[in-house]
């Protein structure tokens, strides 16, 4: 279907056949903050039950992986938001170079979200796999920070699921691009797969200072 | 063009510049202790900072600014969704010990 951005007849024009194919993600989206939304919400039960205990757990994931994650993150929607403006006047080696540019800078995300979850490892914070907070704890300050643990790992790792689909889902977006694919008159795919890489992103600006900036002082 | 607009590179790298900003702050606000000013400060500053730079992404970003007036209804009646879905949680919670 759109091989060449041709109007189908359940159309009026291909403004509006655009617009419908940039609604369908969007809703689609609605479903994904929910899904998310879900974790969220047990997020705030749970920090909201065992405030100190969450605050202690967040110091030891370090905010620097988290930080240079979020700028890394924010690039990538930037060179995303490019490769739909190079689609849209028609710069192909840009296109093909800005979408090699995200696909990279989520690589570098993942790299860096793999080096925080070793560290975690190696310190026995997984929970359910020799978990120990700290060499004293007892099993009351174990159990609860688990709870924060199986936040950041359910959480960070369904972003990161979210992430692996999108560099699949780039992976193609370049093939195409190389093949010429996307012009001025079709680059639906660019600009609903950039809605689907920017909300991933959103997710992560809500997760760095709820996981991250819990009480740092 | 996909829409009547073709949102210029220039503004693009101006949002980033503000997220770029943002961050900064936020990880600069969660330095410094608020909650003696006023208790749970930091988690406000912290989320408002956050709906800031989610809301410069949708608008910008992904182009809600320049969209149908349809296409934005969705999106404020998925954010009110979750929303409900939050507070009516929340309140099921905060009122257990009621019974």
């Amino acid at each position: 279907m759109h091989r060449t951005g041709e109007l189908y007849e359940q159309y009026r024009t291909l403004e509006q056949q655009r617009e419908t194919a940039s609604l369908g993600m969007w809703i689609f989206l609605s479903t994904e903050v929910l899904f998310f939304g879900g974790l969220f919400m047990t997020y705030t039960l749970n920090r909201s039950t065992y405030p100190a205990i969450f605050s202690e757990a967040s110091k030891t994931i370090k905010l620097s992986w988290g930080a240079i994650n979020t700028v890394v993150l924010i690039g990538s929607s930037l060179t995303m938001a490019m490769s739909v403006w190079a689609s849209q006047v028609g710069k192909r080696k840009l296109l093909t170079f800005m979408l090699i540019a995200t696909l990279v800078l989520g690589c570098l995300f993942l790299g860096i979200k793999s080096i925080e979850y070793h560290d975690k490892y190696v310190e026995h914070h997984i929970p359910g796999w020799n978990f120990q907070f700290e060499p004293g704890a007892d099993a009351a300050t174990n159990a609860h920070t688990q709870l924060f643990f199986s936040l950041y790992f359910g959480m960070t790792g369904l972003h990161a699921l979210h992430m692996i689909v999108g560099a699949g889902l780039l992976l193609w977006l370049i093939k195409e691009s190389l093949r010429g694919r996307f012009t001025p008159e079709y680059n639906t795919p660019v600009e609903n797969i950039g809605l689907y890489w920017h909300f991933v992103d959103i997710v992560w600006i809500f997760l760095f200072p709820l996981l991250y900036l819990i009480d740092r002082h | 063009m996909s829409e009547h607009h073709i949102v210029s590179p220039k503004i693009y790298f101006t949002i980033f510049g503000a997220l770029m900003i943002c961050t900064i702050l936020t990880v600069f606000a969660a330095e410094v202790d608020l909650n003696r000013y006023f208790s749970g400060l930091n988690i406000i500053v912290a989320l408002t900072i956050a709906v800031f730079k989610a809301s410069l992404v949708v608008l910008f970003f992904m182009h809600a600014k320049y969209s149908p007036k349809r296409t934005q209804l969705v999106i404020i009646a998925s954010v009110f969704w979750l929303a409900i879905m939050l507070f009516m949680t929340m309140s099921d919670y905060v009122s257990r010990s009621w019974i």
